[in-house]
């Protein structure tokens, strides 16, 4: 355990010196300023208001960017490692390969999930003083969105980062994860239901295997159901489970498919020539 | 305290390690040698539990260095052939030296010292920006720290001055009873005084192997 705790100390003390962990900060905390100065928080815009207006356009924006800055600077975590000769001197001491993989994902979990979880954590703090209603409901699903989504990116890019062999096809391989489960899923999905072969229902199960879109209807989840902002989509699933169950599912079938990725990334890195 | 018995390595149809079979015992200090590309490098990381042999066995003191990993680290001390690029700053190397492989941080601080070292008015600055020198200094203190009865070095001098490597040689010379040394080296002239046993390696396979 104390080597464990130590490999998630140390990556994260080096994670907090990167140049990408600066960007990454500013980014979230940015996108949080920008709300306040353009001043989402005072418009009146279709039933959301306030502070749920500004959280609700952050999530959408985070659920976009979050998994490709996450997988991009995660991806070579062990891979780079492994090409830089690191590893070969790291692990010449009597460190478990469980303790190292592990602590490692520790680590790197805390240094993308708390910069992300802050940024929204300030603005409930800045609209209170502003006097806006706190909408606690919403803060704390986020939150978990948030986890959920952290946790499923990170166990993907560590799954990648154990078995690729460079970094150009790491980070090759991280574009075309984002890009087939931001659009390509939806695209070819959509396609399958106008040509109407399949129950709308199945199409729409399979679409939310697919960890982004599940965070994206949860992101609306706790609204009005009857707001025409919501889709299609969003009104059939909310219509036909209970919203709780819903919730539920989206935070806890996320966190484990990462576990699981990690998991078998985990399997390979163990098997495999460690350097 | 190692035994390899009929190891080989293949990385796909290119033979490193070819049927290597050799025992190493307490008290004698090895100088492996051999041109780029003979093996010696893969025989060390076989030893040190990193590859997976395609045929043969390693037993480090009877154990398996890849089942048993930590038994079989615990008493190792390997320094690389290049220092790599470790982004912790030298105060956290030396936090995660001392906590995974109980290294008294005294220990190194002496032969950091003794290696002419400063180690005091580094501990904040990255371990990749020291340089070359000063990164295997420090990684020479550490692997004499650490009292191991298996030292390894895969040509830890190619950066050092001929004043350090001096500093080197005779530190090793003060910590080479009842061990075994094992020093994959380019100059037999310069570990002469230090070794007892020669070996030269080729394509893979053991050439000669004399005692001195
Ligand atoms: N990880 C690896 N993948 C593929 N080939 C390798 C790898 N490591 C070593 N080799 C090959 O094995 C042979 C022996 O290499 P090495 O043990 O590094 O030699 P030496 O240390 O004696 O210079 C070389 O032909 C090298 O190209
Ligand atoms: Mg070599």
């Amino acid at each position: 355990m104390k080597n464990l705790f130590l490999i998630a100390y140390l990556d994260l003390k080096e994670s907090l010196r990167a140049k990408w962990f600066v960007v990454y900060s500013l980014v979230f905390g940015g996108l949080i300023a920008l709300f306040f100065i353009a001043g989402v928080t005072e418009s009146q815009v279709m039933g959301f208001s306030g502070l749920s207006r500004l959280l609700l356009m952050y999530i959408q924006i985070t659920i976009v960017i979050l998994p490709i800055f996450i997988l991009i600077t995660t991806v070579r975590s062990i891979s780079g490692d492994r090409d830089d000769h690191i590893l070969e001197y790291m692990l010449s001491f009597p460190i478990s390969l469980k303790q190292y993989y592990w602590g490692k994902i520790i680590g790197r979990f805390i240094t993308v999930f708390l910069p992300v979880f802050f940024a929204m954590l300030i603005a409930i703090i800045f609209g209170a003083f502003k006097g806006a209603m706190i909408p606690w409901s919403i803060f704390f699903l986020y939150s978990g969105l948030l986890f959920a989504m952290t946790s499923a990116f990170l166990g993907i890019a560590f799954f990648i980062s154990s078995f690729v062999k460079s970094s150009e096809v790491a980070l090759g391989l991280s574009f075309f994860i984002w890009i087939f489960l931001l659009a390509f899923i939806d695209i070819a999905l959509i396609s399958l239901m106008m040509q109407e072969r399949m129950s709308s229902g199945l199409i729409i199960f399979i679409s939310l295997i697919n960890p982004m879109e599940i965070f994206r209807v949860a992101a609306i989840s706790l609204f009005d159901p009857e707001l025409t902002v919501m889709g299609p989509v969003a009104f059939y699933i909310l219509d036909s489970v209970s919203q709780t169950i819903f919730v539920l599912a989206s935070i806890t079938y996320p966190v484990l498919l990462g576990f699981v990725f990690a998991f078998f990334g985990y399997k390979i890195f163990e098997k495999k020539d460690l350097v | 305290m190692i035994k390899i018995t009929n190891v080989t390595k293949r990385f796909g149809s290119n033979i490193s390690l070819d049927n290597i079979r050799c025992e190493f015992k307490k008290n004698e200090s090895i100088a492996l040698m051999g041109a780029n590309g003979a093996g010696k490098t893969t025989l060390v990381r076989s030893i040190m539990g990193y590859y997976h042999p395609n045929d043969g066995e390693i037993l480090i003191n009877g154990l398996n260095p890849i089942k048993n990993r930590l038994d079989v680290l615990k008493h190792i001390s390997f320094v690389p052939q290049l220092p790599p690029p470790i982004k912790l700053n030298i105060k956290e190397l030396i936090e995660y030296v001392s906590v995974s492989a109980k290294i008294d941080k005294d220990f190194i601080k002496y032969y950091a010292d003794e290696m002419k070292l400063d180690i005091n008015s580094n501990l904040n600055k990255s371990f990749f920006k020291l340089s070359g020198g000063m990164k295997q200094k420090l990684l020479i203190a550490i692997s004499l720290a650490k009292k191991s009865s298996i030292m390894i070095y895969d040509e830890p001098t190619a950066n050092l001055d001929p004043k350090a490597r001096d500093d080197f040689y005779r530190l090793l010379k003060e910590n080479e009873d009842n061990k075994v040394l094992l020093f994959v080296t380019h100059r037999l002239e310069e570990v002469k005084e230090l070794i007892n046993r020669q070996i030269y390696m080729d394509l893979g396979k053991i050439v000669t192997d004399e005692r001195l």
